[in-house]
Parts: structure tokens; sequence; C-alpha cells
């Protein structure tokens, strides 16, 4: 399958599954609540990531023809994102800086003057459409990597802590020896071997990022299973399956939230990292950022690009960081059982 | 009556610091259908670990050592962990200490019960509910259809106990095991779920291991008593007779300590010392420690059972050898059933 077509087809579950969960949030007076109360606490870094989500969606539709534009033969047969066709066509040769009518270096006048808000890189590409499709790599990244390393960290933290013994030795045993190791290292190690590609970024960023919410729910795991519920259920003859996944994972999932959200915003960060040593994702901000650290040594300097890629992973960060920070106060059990 | 469930010799131990302790040593006890047997004793003595053992769901590193425990003959510590489990619940039901943690917070009351019928019975869901609803009146909770809805927080402690009580009769057990079921709630809340369970236990026909540290429940509740020290149970029989002829030295100072008993404006005779923590258990009688009456033999040896009457047993070498105090206690007032 071409790629685009899966991507259309993830976009497309994603918005099911968005309208699905909102439903399931309007109906829970519990979820509702607690989002209502997350909006009046963190409206702007809501809409700006809604923002962000919004740029990744129109970035990740995609199809191929359509109106072709350029002199650029290959694009013809490439398939061009609705972001990619907003911005279509206006390729320059070379750097220009913001909202300039002439080159940068040489002064030649722009194919598209005054077209460029926020300049042209290298190769005469509009940063401003560079810089909003790194929201779908960041995105892609964060998410993709959440959903490897939070289920791993599930699956060993609760079984260690509500069995105990070997299993929780073995655990443990496997959480010393990633903790010893060096992280960025391992992070190389694990993507010079798979091959550098996204998706081998974002197992090499999971299998190094799980352990911290693995012991976070290993130790929730073993204050509720301490609790009287739980014993109440086995007294009352439940199996153990059956008290993991109905009794210790639901009250597991105000943690998991909380994880994911706060785990996202380090993520998108070690990317950047990753593309600062050149084994990053391609498109990310990270790269941009990697690309244009020479261009801060030219004279007259080129600001725009690292900037551009700067400012909108550092918004990003920022405002998850916010709801993150908030979430935290609304997804206390306690404030949040009180909503009702 | 016809015996329900008989215990014998039942060890359970713990390693503390190397050595495996006996945290329940040898108890032996049995329990009659519909009969209401009491298990007191200091905090810390075992009436917990009893009742865990019993249900198999000794916490680890804890393990079951030796004994027997046959509910209506069939010996409990032999069966399989699917067939324990199906016991669990159905034969045999547990109430817990601590109703504010007893129930799950993220689950509506109303499910939580229909989850512990439907798990040993075969019944729709909505059967299950309209039984859950049933339950709820029984044990007297007012506006049931709410309360079946409700989240274990937006309900006070009493009907937590109470939901509790529901959820361990949904199965109709043959025996309920109810560890301290009252002692977090208030005195009065207390008097209304004792009595209910009283004529529950008339309704149901279920025979009832009450464990408290409180003599008073003992005297309300009671068809015979249990009295553990350290472990061990060291006197055991007919409420009337452990109450009123208390024979063991252990008994007798627990019941003069009681406060229906003393004279009023003077303190509360005390039994003098601790209770040892299990580590420093001495060899022979656990209470030979704290008591006024002990000898070398009491150190050396441990006492076995010595029968007064036929269903009253003591364990005591004062008792055997016949230098006990007469036997002390009484009625405290208001014992009238
Ligand atoms: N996990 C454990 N490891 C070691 N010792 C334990 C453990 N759990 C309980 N014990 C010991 O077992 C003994 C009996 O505990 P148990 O809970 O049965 O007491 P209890 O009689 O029910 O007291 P209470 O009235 O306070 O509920 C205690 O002395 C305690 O120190
Ligand atoms: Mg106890």
């Amino acid at each position: 399958m071409e790629a685009w077509v899966f991507s259309n087809i993830v976009v497309a579950i994603l918005i099911t599954a968005a309208v699905g969960l909102t439903g399931v949030v309007l109906r829970s007076r519990m979820w509702s609540n607690a989002f209502l109360s997350l909006w009046r606490r963190r409206r702007v870094a809501i809409i700006a990531i809604g923002f962000y989500v919004l740029v990744a969606l129109l970035d990740s539709v995609s199809w191929v023809g359509g109106e072709q534009f350029g002199e650029d033969a290959v694009a013809k047969y490439q398939a061009q994102s609705i972001l990619d066709r907003a911005f279509a066509g206006i390729r320059e040769r070379s750097y220009s800086a913001p909202l300039a009518s002439v080159e940068f270096y040489g002064g030649a006048p722009l194919v598209h003057p005054g077209r460029h808000l926020l300049g042209t890189d290298l190769l005469g590409r509009d940063v401003l459409h560079l810089a909003l499709k790194g929201a779908r790599v960041a995105l892609l990244i964060g998410g993709l990597t959440s959903l490897i390393a939070i289920p791993l960290a599930l699956l060993f933290g609760v079984s260690a802590g509500y069995f105990g013994g070997r299993i929780d030795d073995f655990v443990f045993f496997i959480m010393s020896t990633l903790a010893s190791m060096p992280g960025l290292l391992l992070l190389i190690t694990l993507i010079m071997v798979m091959g550098k590609s996204t998706f081998s970024v974002c197992i090499a960023l999971a299998v190094t990022g799980w352990v911290g919410f693995c012991r976070v729910s290993r130790g929730e795991t073993i204050k509720l299973r301490e609790l009287e519920y739980i014993s109440a259920a086995r007294a009352l003859g439940v199996g153990e399956m059956r008290i993991i996944f109905r009794h210790i994972l639901p009250n597991l999932a105000h943690l998991v939230i909380i994880t994911f959200v706060l785990m996202f915003s380090g993520l998108v960060l070690s990317e950047a990292i990753l593309s600062w040593l050149g084994i990053g994702v391609d498109g990310s901000w990270g790269q941009m950022i990697d690309q244009a650290r020479d261009e801060l040594s030219r004279d007259p300097i080129v600001w725009w690009n690292i900037s551009a890629a700067g400012s909108a992973l550092f918004g990003l960060i920022l405002a998850v960081n916010f709801v993150g920070d908030a979430l935290r106060d609304v997804m206390d059990p306690r404030t949040l059982r009180e909503g009702e | 009556m016809s015996r329900l469930l008989s215990v014998e010799g039942l060890t359970t131990r713990f390693p503390l610091a190397g050595v495996h302790v006996p945290i329940v040593d040898e108890s032996t006890f049995a329990i009659d259908r519909g009969e209401v047997l009491a298990l007191v004793g200091e905090s810390g003595c075992g009436k917990s670990m009893t009742a865990l053992s019993i249900m198999r769901l000794v916490p680890k590193p804890g393990r079951i050592h030796s004994g027997r425990v046959e509910l209506l003959g069939r010996d409990l510590l032999g069966l399989s962990v699917t067939e324990m489990r199906a016991v669990r619940g159905g034969r045999i039901s547990m109430i817990f200490q601590e109703p504010m943690t007893s129930l799950n917070p993220v689950m509506r009351c109303g499910d939580q019960v229909v989850e512990a019928i439907r798990l040993h019975d075969e019944v729709s869901r909505k059967d299950a509910l309209a039984r859950c609803r049933e339950l709820f009146v029984q044990v007297g909770i007012p506006d049931p259809d709410a309360r079946l809805r409700a989240y274990p927080h937006q309900l006070s402690g009493g009907l937590k106990q109470r939901v509790m009580i529901a959820m361990a009769l949904s199965t109709r057990p043959e025996l309920l095991i109810a560890d301290e079921p009252t002692t977090a709630l208030d005195v009065t809340i207390q008097a209304q779920i004792l009595r209910q369970l009283l004529e529950l236990r008339r309704e149901i026909g279920m025979s009832i291991l009450l464990i408290t540290h409180d003599l008073g429940i003992v005297n309300e509740l009671a068809d015979r008593v249990a009295v553990m020290y350290a472990g061990r149970i060291i006197e055991q029989g007919e409420r009337t007779d452990v109450l009123g002829r208390a024979l063991h030295p252990y008994t007798q100072g627990l019941l003069r300590s009681m406060p229906a008993l003393a004279t009023p404006g003077r303190r509360l005779p005390e039994i003098p010392g601790v209770v040892p923590s299990p580590a420093e258990w001495p060899m022979g009688c656990r209470f030979a420690t704290r008591c006024q009456l002990a000898e070398d033999r009491c150190r050396r040896e441990v006492p076995g059972a010595t029968a007064r009457s036929d269903n009253h047993v003591a364990s005591c070498h004062a008792v055997e050898e016949g230098r006990a105090q007469a036997p002390a206690g009484g009625e405290p007032e208001g014992a009238a059933r």
C-alpha cells in the first residue's frame, strides 16, 4: 500500500475515534466535567494544540494528481497533501528574507515577491510551509511513540506490581539494565541497527522512554493491590485477570492520560536532539534547526529558518506542558469524582 | 445442629527476620449451621489472618503451613485454585474492616454487586440488577434505585458497608466472615448494621464468623466465643461460659477491663505489660510474660487444652493444675438479647 493511502486511512480512523471519544466524554458527567474545568483553565493552550492538530491533519490527507505546479517533473507523480497544495507553486531559487521581494544573496528579483511570510530556505522552499509540515512529524513522533511505550510500560509495570515475586524481579532487572545505559547512546545504537526511518526512531524512543511510566504504574499497582476492594474482589472469587482488567487498569486511567501528555512533549524534544545528531526524522523541526545551524554564522545572518522551526517547536511544547500541568490537577481522582 | 465449618490445627506462618513465625498457631474451632462464632482478641493477635487462611487468601510472604479447614466435610486446603474461587463468594463470603476502601472507586455500586452475582450465577444483567435492588432493600439501604447508580464516594461509610454486606450476601453464602465490620463506623450505625446482620442470618440461615475486639458486640451477637492471644486460641466455649465463667487469666483480665463491669469513677483495671510482637513470642505459654500465675512450666511448655465442661475449653497450665482464680466475669449490663 502506498504511504499516502495509509496515511489517509489513519486520518479517517483518528477522526472516527475522536468523534466516538467525544460521544463518550459527553455522555459521562465525570469526563465532561473534567474537560470543562480543563478548558476553563487552559483555553489558549488547548486552542493552540487544536491548531497544531488541524495543520497535521491537513498535511496528512493527500492524493496524487490534480492540478500540478512548478517545473518539477517528479512532483506530478507524487502525492500532495492539502497543505502542500495550499503552498504549491511558490518555489524560489534561494534564500529570501520574510516578505522580501529580492533574493537575500545577490538581490535578484523573486519569482513570487512578498508571498513568503517567513522567507525561503537555501533551496527556495517556503519556510512557513516547512514549519507547518513539521507539526505532522512532531505529532506522529509523540503519538506513535506513546502508543508503543505506554502499553509496554503498563504490561510490565502492572504485572510486576500485581504478581510480584519473580515477575517483579524480572521487570526490575530489565528496568535497571535500561536505566544503567546512557539513554542517548542506546537511542543511537537502536536507530543504527534498525535503519533510519520514522518508525524506527519511534521504536527507539519508546524503548528508552517506557521505563519511567513502568516504574510509576508498578508502584501504583502495588498501592492498589493492597486496597481492600481488591481483597474484597478476591474474597468474592474474582479471577486474577479480571481483577487486573476491571479493578486495577481503570484506576490507572488518569495516570495514563497524564503520562501521555507529559511524555509527549519530552519525546518531541528528544527527536530534536536526535536530529541535531543527524539521526532524526525527515521534515521535523529538529532537522530544520539542524540544517539552519551554520546559517547562524553567516553575515548577514539567516535567522528566519531557525526561528520558525524553533518557535513552532517551542509553541507546541509549551502548550502541551501547560495542558499537562492543568491535567494533573483536573485528573486528580479526588477532585475528578467530586465534580459529579 | 450440624457442623458447617471445622478448622483443625490451622497454622499460618510468616517469615520474620529469617524465622518462620506462626502468626496463626494450631487453631482449632468449629462453626455449626446458623451459629455466630465470635473471634475476639487484641489488635495484631491474628484474627484477620485466621479469616484469610480459611479463605486461602493469606498475603505473601505468608503461607498456610498445616492444618485442615473443612467446609461440610470437604477440605478447602486441598481444593484447586478454580474450585477455591467458586467457594469464595459462593459458599463463604467475607466483609472487611474498612468500608471506605472496600469498593472500587471507579465502578458504580450496582455494577459491583452485579459483577459479584454474575460471577457465581448465570443470570442476565437485568435479573442480576433486580436481585441487587432486592438485596439493597434487604440490607436497609434507603432509596435503592439511586444507590445502584451511585459511585462509592457518594455514599457514607455506613451505606458503603451495607453495599459490601449486600455484595457478600448476593450469592446466599453458608458462612459469612465479618472482619470487624463496624469498627470504622460510629456507634449508632454500628448497632443498626449488627442488628441487620443478625436478622439476615435468621432469614437466610447462614453462619457468621464475627471478628471483633469489642466484647459488648460479642455479648450481644455471639452464640459461641473463641478468644485469641498472640496467634493462639486460648479459650473457647458458649458465650455465657466464656463471658460469665472465664477460665483463662487473659480472658479474665480482658473482662475486668470492660467499662460495663467497672466501678464508675475508678480507673479501669488493665492487664499489665504489652502484647509481645510475633518475633519475640515466648516459647511456652505466650501469655506467660504478663500472667500473674505464671510459673516455670508456663514459660517452658505450651499448655494443652483443658476442658471444663463439654463445650468450654481453655489452654492454661494454671487451669489444668487447678490453681487458677475462680471463674470470673459475669454478664455485662444489657446482656439480654
Ligand atoms: N505481610 C505480613 N508480613 C509479616 N507479618 C504480618 C503480615 N501481615 C500481618 N502480619 C502479622 O500478623 C499478625 C496478625 O495480624 P492480623 O491482621 O491477623 O491481626 P488482627 O488480629 O486482625 O488485628 P486487628 O484487630 O488490628 O485487625 C500481626 O502481628 C502482624 O504483625
Ligand atoms: Mg484485622
